[in-house]
């Protein structure tokens, strides 16, 4: 997996010619730490290291009103991002919900010239026009299935809702 | 959590989870922006029977800042003054399909008796002489900013206990967080017992100064010389107003709060009430941030659905 990140990390930088305007923006709880790991990649190999921030939407999900949505963390966006360019960052893309309210999270903050999304793990199952521009690993999966990714980002498990935990086939012994 | 009608015997997790969701809230204040559509589509609704301005405006801003839309409902202009009942007023708030409705009465438990009426969540905002249960959060919410925690914090809160439900609801929620709360009044400020109470109490302003973290100061309730409780305003400013000598024995990292409206010269002297140790100003800020919280708390999410990631 960190084969995996060291890629996006190379692609983010091509991708923008640099990072003269990246901001890495995690979101709350599982991109924080990746955009962390991302952002001392990036400065591994451009030699300056991009603002990191992070961002909870719990306030700005689409089904507030159905379950009870309370947030995990506090957003902290250190620099302006107007005409920055923003990596949103996030262990797994699954539906695209999160990643929709995390887009009107983000214009309450300022008006970035362009946002991208960098994801650890691309699971499918999209229920929005939603792609990602950096992708780790992509893993096919059930929709009932729950996708784990560790702490370390270096172990991926496949768990059946009720069943037992096993490793993903073919996962990245990292 | 369906209504925030009391803080006294609140646990402590409880109390820590509000304070915790409310720094969210301070986020969303700190930015150009303070808005965030949280609460789209739900109404909220004031309905005060007795006159604040403060408060009612806080609970407005918060709503408003949660995309609430918020109507008011004035007791002096209504149907209240052509004989309506309580139940009746409630009732037809809840016709018009109010998620929530934040209550100021005079009575004691009017809040609890609304709640038992109605199907949408009831926030009490302060009844009679028995609890604010969002003063006390945003209390402890400054202090906790403040100080980090309110664990071993030492406060005094000094003044009219016996009319007090900010006194009430506060002295519960420092305790329940690990503060030592010392009542500092005269006697005849004091409920006739406090047996029960979480506190300590003494006569004796200047006994205390010098040992505590927090001087709490309550209103004096000018409105209420003519009970003959103390002397006269002077000679209670003499034995329990914070003056400037009083204020120079507190530590140096030692606080004021007084939940406001402030008699400038009775409880507090104006230099005093100028110094950066007083958190006025902070307060009134963390009271919006704090209701947020509790309007999100209460009205985010259907009832028994727990929060699902992803």
């Amino acid at each position: 997996m960190s084969r995996a990140l060291r890629r996006m990390a190379h692609e983010i930088t091509e991708r923008n010619h640099g990072l003269d305007a990246v901001v890495l923006v995690g979101l709350v709880t599982g991109g924080v730490a990746l955009a962390q790991q991302l952002a001392q990649l990036l400065g591994e190999i451009e030699a300056v290291t991009p603002p990191v921030g992070r961002l909870d939407v719990s306030f700005y999900r689409d089904d507030i009103a159905l379950r009870r949505v309370m947030p995990h963390g506090v957003t902290n966006i250190p620099v302006e991002l107007t005409d920055r360019i923003v990596v949103l960052v996030d262990d797994v893309l699954f539906t695209g919900r999160t990643v929709r309210a995390a887009l009107d999270a983000l214009n309450d903050h300022g008006r970035p010239r362009a946002v991208q999304l960098a994801v650890l793990v691309d699971r499918g199952h999209r229920e929005l026009p939603i792609r990602p521009d950096f992708v780790g690993k992509n893993l096919p999966t059930a929709r009932d299935e729950e996708v784990q990714v560790g702490l370390d980002g270096v172990e991926i498990l496949r768990r059946f809702s009720a069943g037992p935990v096993l490793p993903a086939s073919g996962g990245d012994p990292a | 959590m369906k209504h925030l009608l009391g803080v006294i015997g609140m646990p402590a997790q409880e109390l820590t989870e509000l304070l915790q969701l409310a720094d969210s809230f301070a986020e969303v204040n700190a930015r150009p922006i303070p808005k965030v559509p949280a609460l789209r589509g739900r109404t909220v609704a004031t309905l005060f029977f007795e006159d604040s301005t403060r408060t009612r405006v806080s609970f407005e801003t918060a709503a408003k800042r949660l995309s609430a839309d918020t109507l008011s409902f004035s007791v002096s202009s209504s149907s209240v003054k052509k004989g309506e009942t309580l139940r009746d007023t409630a009732l037809t708030l809840q016709a018009m399909r109010i998620d929530a409705i934040v209550v100021r009465h005079a009575s004691s438990g009017a809040p609890w008796q609304l709640a038992r009426w109605l199907d949408c969540s009831v926030i009490n905002a302060g009844d009679g002489w028995h609890e604010h249960p969002t003063q006390a959060l945003l209390d402890c919410y400054t202090l906790r900013r403040h100080f980090g925690s309110l664990q071993g914090l030492r406060i005094a809160i000094v003044g009219d206990v016996k009319h007090s439900r900010v006194a009430r609801s506060n002295a519960w929620a420092f305790a329940a967080l690990g503060a030592e709360v010392t009542l500092v009044a005269p006697r005849t400020l004091l409920p006739p017992s406090l047996a029960g109470w979480p506190v300590q109490s003494t006569e004796d302003l200047d006994s205390v100064l010098g040992r505590v973290d927090v001087v709490y100061l309550l209103r004096m309730q000018r409105e209420r010389q003519g009970e003959n409780l103390v002397p006269t305003l002077r000679e209670y400013t003499a034995r329990f107003g914070l003056t400037r000598e009083r204020a120079d024995r507190l530590a140096d990292a030692a606080v004021v709060l007084h939940p406001g409206p402030m008699n400038r010269g009775v409880e507090i002297a104006p230099e005093v009430a100028d110094q950066p140790r007083c958190l006025v100003l902070d307060q009134v800020a963390n009271g919006v941030t704090v209701r947020m919280a509790v309007l999100y708390k209460l009205l985010a999410g259907a009832d028994g659905v727990e929060a699902e990631h992803g």
